[in-house]
C-alpha cells in the first residue's frame, strides 16, 4: 500500500514534465525527419514534415540489404539472450544457495568482465572467430556478447534467487524432487519475473552494443546498426533514410520495455532491491 | 548469510565459467602475445619485450603522451557526466508520479533512450545538434550563439555530455526510483509526526535507503562512460582534433585503424588493468554495504 | 493532554461507495477519555488500522469530524495534532545515533539545544535507553528500536495521545511480555492517552482499561475486559475473545426456556420482544458450563477431552451442535454420555449476532442485571 507515500508536489510535476520533453524532444526530431523528402531536410528546418512522405520506410522494407540487416541483428540479439539465460540459470543458482571454493573471486571476475571495455576486445575476438570459422556468422556476434550478458544474467538472477527462501527446496527434496525436476517444475516459476528481467537485459545490452557486432561481421550477418552508417551516397548523405532506419532500431526496445515495465525498475537495481 | 558449503556447486558454475573464460581469457591471451612483439606487416612479428609498454606508460613519448592525454580526457568525462547524472536521477527519482497509468507511461518513456543501439543515439544526437538540419543546433544559433559541435571543441564536448545525459539519466533515475519504493510508508508517517521538513526526509530516509542502489549506479555509469565508443564515435569522430578522442576511440584507432597491433595490445592490456582495479574498488565497497544491509530485518 | 472525539466518523476508499459494504470504516461515535488506556481490537481488515490512521491524521475521513478537546481538527495534518504512533516495524533513522533519534522531533520543532538534551536524557532512562544513547540506531534489537520509536513520542511534552499500530509484531516472544509492562508503566507514570491496536486478546485485555473491538468496519463492543468476556454484545466478540471461544448455539425461546434442538435449557431472563424472523441464538462462554456425570443437567455427547495444562475441556455435541464445557477434576467419565450443567446468568440470547438484553423474570432481585 503506497497510499500514503509523500505526494508529488507541484515542483515534482515541472521536475517530470522538463525531463520527459528533454526525452522526447530529440526522438520527434528523428521521427519527424525521417518523414521529410531530402529536399525538406536540406533546405529548411520545419517541426512537422509539409510534405509528408514514406519513401524511406518503403526503401527499407523493400530492399534486401536493409531488411536482412534487421533480422541479423534480432538473430544474434535472440541467440545470445536463449544462451546466456540458459547458462546462467545453474551458475546464479550455486552462488545464490552455497558456497564453494574461490566463490567470491569467481563472482568478482565475472562481474570485471560485464566492466571490460568491448574496445580492448574488438581485435582479439576477430582473431579468435575467424580462426574457428564463426566470422560473419550471428553466432560470432551471440558468443561475443555473452562476454559481458553472461556475467549480468548471473548477477541478475542471483538477486532475484536470494530472494526465495530456501526452506522451498529442502521442503522439495522432502517431497522427493529430483534436483533437476525442483529447479524447472518448482523453481523456476517462483522467479519467473526474474528470468524475464534477464532476458531483457540480455536483449537490451545485446541489442544496443555496435562496436564488436560490427567488428565480427562483414556482408552475411551485417547488423542493422551497421547498415545504418552506410547511408553517404553520391548525392551526400541521405538523412531522411537515416532517420527512418533509426526509428525503425527504436521500436524493438520500445515493445519490449512495454512487457517488462512493472520489474523495470527492480532489473535496474539487478534485484537487489 | 551462512550458506552450506558444497563444492559441487562448481558443476552448476562450469558451463559460464567455460563461456565466460573462453570469451575473456583467450582473447586476452592474444593481446598479451601481440604486446610483447612488434610487426612490420606480412604477419612477421617480433619479439619487443616490453618496449611497448616503456613507450605506453612514457608521457614524453608520442604513444604515452597520446595515451594519458585519452585517459584525463576520459576521467574528466567520467566525473562531469557523473556529477549531473547522479543529482538528476534523484531529483527525476523523487518527482516520479507514484501511482496511476503515469507510472507506466513514464517508465517507458524513461527506458525507451535505454534501449536505443549506441550508434542510433549518436545519429540521433547528429541530426538532432547539427546547425543546418538539426531543430537544437538550429535553435540555439537563432538565439544568437555561435554553436557547431563539429568545428568548436567546447562544443562538441559540451553535445557529447548532453547526449550522455539523454542516454543514461535514466537509468540512474530508474535505480533511484527501485531504491525509494522499497521504502516502507510507516517511515513517511513518522516523519510527519516527528515533524521533519521535506529537506530531512530526503537526508534521513530517502538517502540512506537509496545507497545502495546509488552505488550500483555508480558503478555501471562510471564504467560504461570509462569504456564509451560508439556514441562519440557517431557524433564527433572524435574530433574536433583530438578533443573527443576518449580511450576506447584511441584503442580501435589504433587497432582496427593503423593496425598497430603491438602498441593497442599493451594499450588494451594497461587499460583493462585500470577497469579491473576500479571494479575491485567498488565491489569491495558494494559488498560491504550489502552485509551490512542484511543484517537490518526488511519489513514487506 | 487530551480527550480525542470521533464524531459520526466514517471512511470509504473506494470513489463511489454504493453502500456500507463499500465502506472500510463504518459510521463509530466514540469518546477517548484523557489518560485512558484503550486498546482496539479486531481481526486484520476490521478497519482499525484506517481508524487509527484518521486519529493520526494520516488519512482524511470521508465523513464525520474529529476533535481534541473539542477543537476540530479533522483536516489538520499530522504534524499539527498532538500526537505520536509507534508503528508495526520499527522506524528508527538508520543514520543517526539514538540521541539523535530521540532529539529529531525537538530539532524539527526548533527547540533550544539544552533543552533538547535535557529531555533526551529523561526520556531515555525513563525507557533504559541511557546505555545505548551513543549507539548506532539502526544495529540495535527490535525491541530497542521500537522503545527509540515509542521514545520520538515521549520526548514531545505537547504529546496528546500516544497510537501503538500492533507495535510487538516483530518483537521476540520473551520480550513482549516485558515491553508491554514497561508501557503500562509508562501509562501509569505520565497520564497520557494510549491507544493499542492489535489482533491479539491477550495484548490488548493485558494493556488496556477500555477495548473497543471491531468487526468489519464497524465498532461491536466497548467495555472493560471483564464486560467483553462476561456480557459479549455481539457473538463475534464472544467468538473472538476467550480461548477457546463462546459456544454459540442455534436456539428458539420460549418465555424463560431455550431449546436447542430437543434439548430444552434454563435461561435467567425472559425474552418477550425478540425479533421475529432473525437467527436466534444461544451463547455461552465454556468457562460457564460445567461437565457433570451422566443424567446431572443437560445430557450431551463428548467427543474429546484436552488438557490444556491448567484446566481440562471437554468437545462436546448438544443436540448435534458442537461446544466446549470445563471438566472438573474430579470428574470421570466411562463411555461418551455426560451431563452438562450451565450457569443460567451467563446464558445469553443473541438475534442476527446481537445480544438481546432480556427481562428479570418477576420476583427474583429485581435489577442485579440491568439491562445494557
Amino acid at each position: 500500500m503506497s497510499a500514503h507515500m509523500q505526494p508529488s508536489s507541484r515542483g515534482g510535476t515541472l521536475v517530470m514534465v522538463l525531463y520527459l520533453a528533454f526525452l522526447i524532444l530529440p526522438i520527434y526530431w528523428l521521427v519527424n525527419m525521417s518523414l521529410k523528402t531530402n529536399f525538406e531536410i536540406n533546405t529548411t528546418v520545419t517541426l512537422w514534415p509539409n510534405d509528408i512522405t514514406f519513401e524511406h520506410y518503403i526503401k527499407i522494407f523493400t530492399d534486401a540489404s536493409w531488411y536482412s540487416g534487421y533480422i541479423n541483428s534480432l538473430t544474434y540479439v535472440a541467440l545470445n539472450t536463449v544462451i546466456s539465460i540458459t547458462l546462467a540459470l545453474p551458475a546464479a543458482y550455486a552462488f545464490s544457495r552455497y558456497s564453494f571454493v574461490g566463490e567470491k573471486h569467481l563472482f568478482f571476475w565475472l562481474l570485471s568482465n560485464r566492466m571490460a571495455p568491448p574496445a580492448v576486445f574488438a581485435l582479439p575476438f576477430f582473431n579468435l572467430y575467424s580462426a574457428i570459422g564463426l566470422f560473419d556468422t550471428p553466432w560470432a556476434v551471440a558468443l561475443a556478447h555473452c562476454l559481458f550478458n553472461v556475467p549480468l544474467a548471473v548477477w541478475i538472477l542471483e538477486g532475484f534467487m536470494s530472494g526465495v527462501p530456501r526452506e522451498i527446496d529442502e521442503t522439495a527434496a522432502i517431497d522427493g524432487y529430483s534436483f533437476p525436476r525442483f529447479f524447472i517444475k518448482i523453481f523456476m516459476p517462483l522467479i519467473a519475473s526474474g528470468i524475464g528481467v534477464a532476458a531483457f537485459f540480455c536483449f537490451m545490452f545485446s541489442w544496443v552494443e555496435l562496436l564488436l557486432a560490427r567488428t565480427l561481421t562483414a556482408s552475411n550477418a551485417k547488423p542493422i546498426a551497421v547498415t545504418m552508417t552506410r547511408t553517404v551516397s553520391a548525392a551526400g548523405m541521405d538523412w531522411g533514410l537515416l532517420a527512418a532506419a533509426g526509428v525503425l532500431t527504436i521500436i524493438p526496445g520500445a515493445l519490449v520495455i512495454w512487457f517488462v515495465r512493472n520489474y523495470i525498475a527492480k532489473g535496474f537495481a539487478l534485484g537487489r532491491v | 548469510m551462512d550458506k552450506p558449503v558444497n563444492n559441487r556447486a562448481w558443476l552448476l558454475v562450469a558451463p559460464v565459467f567455460l563461456i565466460v573464460a573462453f570469451s575473456a581469457i583467450v582473447p586476452i591471451m592474444t593481446v598479451v602475445n601481440y604486446s610483447v612483439q612488434d610487426t612490420f606487416g606480412n604477419n612477421q612479428f617480433f619479439w619487443n619485450g616490453l618496449g611497448w609498454f616503456q613507450e605506453l606508460l612514457d608521457p614524453s613519448t608520442e604513444l604515452g603522451g597520446r595515451f594519458l592525454d585519452a585517459l584525463w580526457r576520459n576521467l574528466l568525462f567520467s566525473a562531469i557526466i557523473l556529477a549531473i547524472e547522479v543529482p538528476l536521477g534523484i531529483l527525476v527519482a523523487l518527482s516520479m508520479p507514484r501511482e496511476g497509468w503515469k507510472v507506466a507511461a513514464t517508465l517507458v518513456v524513461m527506458a525507451l533512450p535505454l534501449l536505443i543501439p549506441w550508434n542510433v543515439v549518436g545519429t540521433i544526437w547528429q541530426v538532432f545538434a547539427r546547425a543546418d538540419i538539426g531543430l537544437a543546433g538550429w535553435a540555439i544559433n537563432a538565439l544568437g550563439i555561435d554553436y557547431n559541435y563539429t568545428g568548436d571543441p567546447l562544443a562538441a564536448w559540451i553535445t557529447i555530455v548532453v547526449m550522455d545525459v539523454w542516454h543514461w539519466t535514466s537509468l540512474v533515475a530508474l535505480l533511484c526510483y527501485a531504491g525509494l519504493k522499497s521504502i516502507p510508508d510507516a517511515y513517511y508517517q513518522a516523519a510527519r509526526i516527528d515533524g521533519a521538513s521535506r529537506w530531512a526526509v530526503f537526508t534521513t530516509i530517502q538517502l540512506p535507503k537509496m545507497k545502495r542502489v546509488l552505488l550500483i549506479a555508480v558503478l555501471l555509469r562510471f564504467m560504461d562512460s570509462f569504456m564509451i565508443y560508439t556514441e562519440p564515435f557517431v557524433l564527433t569522430g572524435g574530433g574536433p582534433g583530438n578533443a573527443t578522442t576518449f580511450l576506447s576511440i584511441d584503442l580501435v584507432k589504433i587497432a582496427l585503424g593503423q593496425f598497430d597491433l603491438g602498441k593497442a595490445a599493451a594499450m588494451s592490456l594497461v587499460y583493462n588493468l585500470i577497469v579491473l582495479a576500479l571494479c575491485w574498488v567498488f565491489y569491495t565497497v558494494m559488498t560491504n554495504t550489502g552485509t551490512e544491509r542484511r543484517q537490518e530485518e526488511n519489513p514487506a | 493532554m487530551a480527550s480525542i472525539t470521533l464524531d459520526g466518523l466514517a471512511h470509504t476508499y473506494r470513489p463511489d461507495p454504493r453502500g456500507p459494504q463499500d465502506y472500510a470504516l463504518k459510521e463509530i461515535d466514540h469518546v477517548w477519555r484523557q489518560g485512558g488506556a484503550y486498546a482496539l481490537l479486531g481481526p486484520s481488515g476490521c478497519g482499525k488500522t484506517t481508524l487509527l490512521n484518521i486519529i493520526s491524521g494520516l488519512v482524511v475521513p470521508t465523513r464525520g469530524r474529529i476533535l481534541f478537546d473539542g477543537r476540530d481538527v479533522t483536516r489538520l495534518p499530522t504534524e499539527a495534532r498532538n500526537i505520536a504512533q509507534v508503528f508495526q516495524f520499527p522506524v528508527v533513522y538508520d543514520t543517526m545515533s539514538v540521541r539523535e533519534n530521540l532529539a529529531f522531533p525537538l530539532k524539527n520543532r526548533r527547540m533550544p539545544r539544552e533543552a533538547i538534551a535535557r529531555r533526551v536524557e529523561e526520556i531515555a532512562s525513563r525507557l533504559d535507553l541511557t546505555p545505548v544513547l551513543d549507539r548506532k540506531a539502526s544495529n540495535l534489537t527490535a525491541d530497542a528500536k521500537q522503545k527509540i520509536s515509542l521514545g520520538r513520542g515521549l520526548v514531545r511534552e505537547d504529546v496528546a495521545a500516544i497510537l501503538f499500530d500492533e507495535p510487538l509484531t516483530v518483537i521476540d516472544p520473551h520480550l513482549k511480555w516485558q515491553l508491554r509492562s514497561s508501557l503500562k508503566e509508562l501509562h501509569r507514570a505520565l497520564d497520557l492517552t494510549m491507544i493499542y491496536v492489535t489482533h491479539d486478546q491477550t495484548e490488548a485485555l493485558t494493556f488496556a482499561d477500555t477495548v473497543v473491538v471491531m468487526h468489519d468496519g464497524a465498532v461491536v463492543q466497548t467495555g472493560t475486559p471483564e464486560e467483553l468476556f462476561e456480557r459479549p454484545a455481539h457473538t463475534f466478540v464472544g467468538h473472538f475473545i476467550g480461548s477457546p471461544g463462546m459456544n454459540v448455539l442455534p436456539a428458539q425461546v420460549e418465555g424463560r426456556t431455550a431449546h436447542v434442538g430437543d434439548v430444552a435449557i434454563a435461561l435467567d431472563r425472559a425474552y418477550p420482544a425478540l425479533p421475529k424472523g432473525e437467527r436466534i441464538e444461544l451463547g455461552v462462554r465454556p468457562e460457564f458450563a460445567t461437565l457433570a456425570a451422566p443424567g446431572t443437567g443437560l445430557p450431551v455427547t463428548v467427543t474429546r477431552i484436552e488438557d490444556i495444562g491448567r484446566a481440562r475441556i471437554a468437545r462436546i455435541e448438544i443436540a448435534g451442535n458442537p461446544a466446549a464445557a470445563m471438566v472438573p477434576e474430579e470428574l470421570s467419565l466411562d463411555g461418551d454420555r455426560a451431563g452438562l450443567t450451565l450457569d443460567p446468568r451467563q446464558v445469553h440470547i443473541y438475534a442476527d449476532g446481537v445480544l438481546v438484553p432480556g427481562v428479570p423474570a418477576p420476583g427474583e432481585a429485581a435489577g442485579r442485571e440491568g439491562a445494557a
